[in-house]
Formats: structure tokens, sequence, C-alpha cells
């Protein structure tokens, strides 16, 4: 899952940066060595070639999945990302409905997810009774433990008929009949679409990002927070110009690691979304996401072309998380530049 | 675990004495899902008896066809039987080996297992979004003695590739102008309407969560899972129970002997008796063998299957083939299937 590996690997480096970069100097620079001369260039280079490994994996996904995706980019040019028709019958493929699907359902996730995580996190850290700070800590992390097929299940049998024959009638009764937005809360009502698919994945990253930000708002030095509620601060205050602040750069990765969570997931997705090619601004009917399709079509997929344009839709979604990644790097690094000015 | 542990000291134990006549080379074979059960059993079955031990990997109909044809094993399977055409330039044979049924399964309140009676045009229309909904006069002029709600109908189908959509879709080509023109049939088609899910498992759920649901599932599943079927009009004109007799009579009555290859797909077969919408699983050979030797073992595990599987088939609710089938297959083998020097390999 190079998904899952590289946004770990940016919520690692994130939340790690702060203590490395005090460390640093404090190394004592050319202290003796005991291993002799060769020893420390060995090292070095033995670590290098680990991370070489990474960075040489990464180049050959990209490129594997290239070639493997060539017949289908050579048939359709460009278009194939920017239609919307899935025929195995008469071989003609456009990936646009997966496309929106993943967008979309991992965009639920996320406007779901972080206020959640945001409350989890603050609760945790700045307000939560001492005996109840490690069993609730642990069973959001446990939470992070749960394998997504269980997810998927649960959605299935549990949520998805309570969300169909309650939750789904009121809001289409409710807010379906607001203008503008009433178009989004339509659909037939039996639990299974986009929505759902989304709400599952918020329950999913939710573990990820509330810990993340856990840890980060903890490294707050309690001198800030104190001087804060020194001066007269509500907790909330506190919170929003003191601790979010701070940890924002820490914040931010969570958030990310959480994403890419959402693109990538495949089997709880599976089950919940309704695997139907299909885009309509409906959110409670059936849609498809990259990952839900591949892990359906894969394995009977015996026409080159539809072989191709399924691997496609793999480089699409390696591309968007790289593109998610990178995005969320530079922001980090405008808000580092910004940094002292506006605080 | 141990029971395997013991087999396997047996079989060992029968070759070293050199009590069995074939010397074990283990075979291998990779390809559809819906077998998978059935085959492993007879594996086990004639592991037990003659040491040779059977590999079946169900990796799916694609990646059989696609196995078969790099020689990476000894056979391939596959739901949906290759075109003689295709045959002939890979240099393959096929023969079908294991017979199922599919049936649409429904969940609408007040209707027993088998009373809903549907005709392959009207099921068509059904999951062309043409008829919407339950007390349609349609379904209502085929039922008369039964109550039918004004519900909507939510169309049930696969959402992965399976060789029982492969079927499915095939039967309704055939009786549908209007599907075959706009959908047509594969192991994967673009629907027109509905929800998909995962496997049968996932059709199932669905139908069993969603009021006024309608599905396709294999019949062994539906029958394990007690779900309420739904009966389907044969070209006869005729209303058959969907069980191991009306299948075997779909596959008895298509016309085997003039269809080179095999290629036979049994759903909207004649006769009276035939269940509409009935299915081979078929298994795919190279005709030039390079090992002669496992190219004999997989014909013999088969011969032996069919002789002596009906029961294990029976019990997993697949249907034998039927004697005369098995004999023409077994020409076909003869005519067909070489070693490197031109010799028939099955004699």
């Amino acid at each position: 899952m190079p998904t899952d590996a590289a946004a770990a690997t940016l919520g690692r480096t994130m939340t790690a940066d702060a203590p490395a970069r005090a460390r640093r100097p404090s190394a004592p620079p050319g202290s003796p060595e005991a291993a002799g001369p060769w020893g420390d260039w060995i090292f070095e280079r033995t670590t290098l070639f680990f991370a070489l490994l990474v960075l040489g994996s990464l180049a050959g996904i990209l490129v594997a999945l290239s070639i493997a995706a060539a017949p289908a980019l050579e048939t359709f040019g460009v278009g194939f990302f920017f239609t919307n028709v899935w025929n195995p019958v008469k071989g003609i493929f456009g990936g646009l409905a997966p496309i929106y699907g993943t967008l979309v359902t991992s965009a639920i996730a996320l406007l779901i997810g972080v206020p959640v995580s945001f409350g989890i996190a603050i609760f945790l850290t700045e307000m939560c009774p001492v005996v109840l700070k490690r069993p609730l800590g642990t069973a959001v992390e446990l939470l992070a433990a749960i394998p997504s097929i269980i997810y998927g299940i649960w959605g299935l049998f549990i949520f998805a008929p309570l969300f169909g024959d309650y939750v789904q009638p009121f809001l289409t009764q409710t807010l379906g009949r607001v203008p503008l937005i009433g178009e989004l809360f339509q659909g037939a009502p039996n639990g299974i679409g986009i929505f759902t698919a989304g709400f599952i994945l918020s329950v999913m990253v939710i573990p990820f990002i509330a810990s993340v930000m856990r840890d980060v708002f903890e490294v707050v030095p309690p001198v800030l927070k104190e001087s804060a509620y020194g001066l007269g601060a509500t907790t909330w205050e506190v919170v929003w110009n003191v601790v979010l602040p701070y940890t924002k750069v820490g914040v931010i990765g969570g958030i990310m690691l959480g994403l890419g969570r959402a693109l990538g997931e495949t089997m709880a997705v599976t089950f919940v979304i309704g695997n139907a090619y299909r885009i309509s601004p409906a959110l409670f009917s059936p849609g498809n996401s990259i990952a839900s399709a591949l892990a359906n079509e894969f394995n009977e997929a015996a026409d080159p072309v539809h072989r191709a344009s399924l691997i496609s839709l793999g480089l699409v979604l390696f591309v968007l998380t790289f593109v998610v990644l990178a995005c969320s790097r530079l922001l980090i690094a405008q808000l580092a530049r910004g940094e002292g000015r506006s605080t | 675990m141990r029971k395997h542990l013991l087999q396997g000291f047996l079989a060992a134990a029968t070759v070293a004495f050199g009590l069995s006549t074939a010397s074990a080379v283990d075979i291998t074979g990779a390809g559809a899902t819906f077998p998978f059960p059935i085959y492993a059993k007879w594996a086990e079955a004639y592991k037990a008896k003659t040491g040779v031990g059977m590999n079946y990997q169900s990796i799916g109909s694609g990646g059989g066809i696609a196995q078969i044809k790099a020689k990476t094993v000894d056979f391939g399977a596959s739901d949906m039987p290759l075109k003689p055409d295709d045959l002939q330039t890979a240099g393959l044979m096929q023969f079908p080996a294991i017979i199922g049924g599919i049936v649409p399964i429904v969940n609408v309140e007040g209707v027993a297992p088998g009373a809903l009676r549907l005709t392959g045009p009207l099921l068509a229309d059904i999951y062309l979004g043409k008829i919407k909904s339950w007390n349609d006069k349609a379904i209502a002029d085929l039922n008369p003695g039964l109550k039918l709600p004004a519900e909507l109908i939510t169309v049930v189908r696969r959402s992965d590739g399976s060789g029982t959509t492969f079927n499915f879709t095939d039967y309704l080509s055939k009786v549908s102008a209007e599907w075959k023109d706009k959908v047509g049939s594969s192991t994967a088609v673009s629907w027109p309407e509905g929800v998909g899910g995962k496997g049968n498992e996932g059709v199932a759920a669905y139908v069993q969560r969603i009021k006024g649901a309608i599905g396709y599932v294999e019949y062994a599943y539906a029958k394990k899972n007690n779900m309420s079927h739904a009966l389907v009009q044969n070209r006869d004109g005729q209303y058959p129970k969907p069980d191991g007799a009306s299948f075997q009579a779909a596959a008895a009555y298509a016309d085997w002997k003039s269809s080179p290859g095999f290629y036979q797909i049994i759903t909207n077969s004649p006769g009276a008796t035939s269940w509409p919408i009935a299915a081979t699983s078929f298994i795919i050979l190279q005709v030039k063998q390079d090992k002669p030797q496992n190219a004999l073992e997989v014909m013999k595990f088969y011969d032996w299957s069919w002789k002596n599987g009906q029961k294990m088939a029976e019990e997993l609710d697949y249907v034998p083939l039927p004697a005369p089938l098995i004999g023409l297959i077994e020409d076909a083998w003869k005519g067909q299937v070489k070693d490197g020097g031109g010799k028939a390999i099955w004699n």
C-alpha cells in the first residue's frame, strides 16, 4: 500500500520533526569511534541504501503502473479521466465515476472526521480527568487496529439498515427540501451509497487523526498554556490561539495521514458504496471508488484493455495521493514561512 | 489438519511401498471460483485414493485463462467458455466439468419461496429499469393469485466480475433483444440499473436487507441461506423448480455433439423440465503437451471424479455431468490432446 506507507511516513516525520531538530545540535561533532574509520562509512552506506530502497520502489511502482496502463491511455487518451462510461462488453472505459467517488467519499470522511478528532484530542489533552485519560486514549488507538473488513461488515449489516430506515428518510424530508443543497440528500432509502461510504471512512480515519493530534497537543510547553490561562483566557481561547498555532504542522500531518487512508481504503468501501459507475449529486445514491473498482473487477478482467483501464485507475490513485502529499508539504512550508508574523 | 497429515502420510506410504500404479505427480490448476468447493472436495478424495494431489487456486476465470496460456498450470478453469476460434489460435481445448444453476432471489413481503413467477423478457425489463414497481401490470398478470405490494423494485447485481454474471447476462441477451443490444453479456457488464454486491454473499446480503429487492445468485448459495427464489419460465413455457434435476436436464438437452470445442452455454435450453438459467464450468488444457504425464493425471482426475464423485457434488448442490457427455469429452481428449510426438495421451 504505497498510499498508507507514504502518508504514515509523512505523519511520522512531521510529529518527530520538532524533537529531532532540537536534538541535532547537541550531538558532539567528531567524537572518537570504536569501530575504526570504516565503521562510519559502512554504516552510512548501509542506511543510505535502505533509504534509497524506498525511493527506488516508489519509482519502480510508478514505472510499472505507467507501462501496464499504457494500452488504455493510448486507446482512450486523456478522455479516459474525463468520461463516464464503463462498458466491459464493448471495451469502452472512462474512469470519471470512480475518480469522483474516491474524492467525494474522502471529502465526506474528512468533513466528519476532522472536527470529531479535534474534539477528542482537545478533551483528552485539556479537559479529561486523569483517571479517564489512559483508557480513553487506548480506546481511540484500538479503533485504528480494527481490520477494515470488519468496518465494512459493520457498515453493511448494522449501520446501513439503521441509517436507511431512520436517518435517511429524515434527512431527505428536512435538508432535502432546502433549495441548492437539497439535491445532495436524495436517493433510494436503502442505506447504500456514497454518503454511507464516506461516513464509514470517517470512523476509520478518526483514530489516526485523533491520536496524532493528541500527541502533538501534548508537546505544547505547559508554560505557554499556563501564561495564557493566567491572562484569563478560556480553554477554547487557549486551544485556538496557543495550542493550534503551535502544533499546526503536526495537525496537518495527522489530517493528511487520515486522508491517505481514506483515499486508498478498499474493503470497507466496497461493502457499502453500491458499486455503480454513476455520477450523481445525490449523496445517497450508489457510486464507486477507484480502490473498490479494482478490488471488484481485477480478478476477472481477462480483456487486456479492461485490465489496462483498471491499472490506469490505480495510476490515478497513486498520482492523487502523491499530489495530496505534495500539497500538504507546500502548505506546511508556507505556514513555516509565515511563522512569527501573525502569532 | 491432523487428518490431512495422516492422509498425506498414508499417501506417501502407498507410493513408497509401490502399492500404487501411478507415480505421484501432483497436478496444478487455477481459475474460476464457482467450482472451487467441489474441485477441492474431489481432490481430497482423489488424493486419499491414488496419492496424486491436485492443487487448485481459485483466482478467477480471467486469471485461469491467462495462466493456462502461459503454461504455468496443468489446467485452467473458466465459467465463460472460450470461442472455438480462440481455442484454435491459442492451441487449447476445453471441456465442461460441472453444472450449476443460477436463481433470481427476491425480497417482497408476502411472497413465499418459489411463489413468484417471472418470464425471461420480464426479468430483462426489470434489470433494464423499465419495470419499476412490484405491482406493475406485467408482473401481476403472470401472478394472478399473488398480492403484490406497490413497492419500488431495487435491482441488485454482482459488482465483481464473475461467471455467474456471465451466464445470467447471457440468458437475458438470449431472451431480450433490447438487453442484447444495450448491455450484452460478459463477466462484468455496464449495468443500466441498481446496486452491486461483491460475490454471492454480497448480493444475498443486499437483497435480504433492501425491501423490494431482486438479485441473482448461484442456486447452492440460495438454498443454503434459505432465500426466497422466483421461478422463471423456460423455453417450452414451463416453470420447473430449480434443482439438480432441472439443471441436469438443461445440460442434457444442450446440443454438445455439434458444438466444436464444447462451446455451449446452457442457458435458455430447450426441454420442458430444463431450468432456464443453468450454467457449466469449463476446464482448459493445452493440446500439445510438454508434460504428458501431468495432462494424463488431469484427465484421470476428472474421469475418476465424474464417475465416483457424484454424491460429493450433490452434497454441495452441484450437478454431475450426464453420462453421454462424459463419453463425448473423453473422445475429444483422445482426438485432441497430444504429447510431443503427436501421440494421443488418453486412450
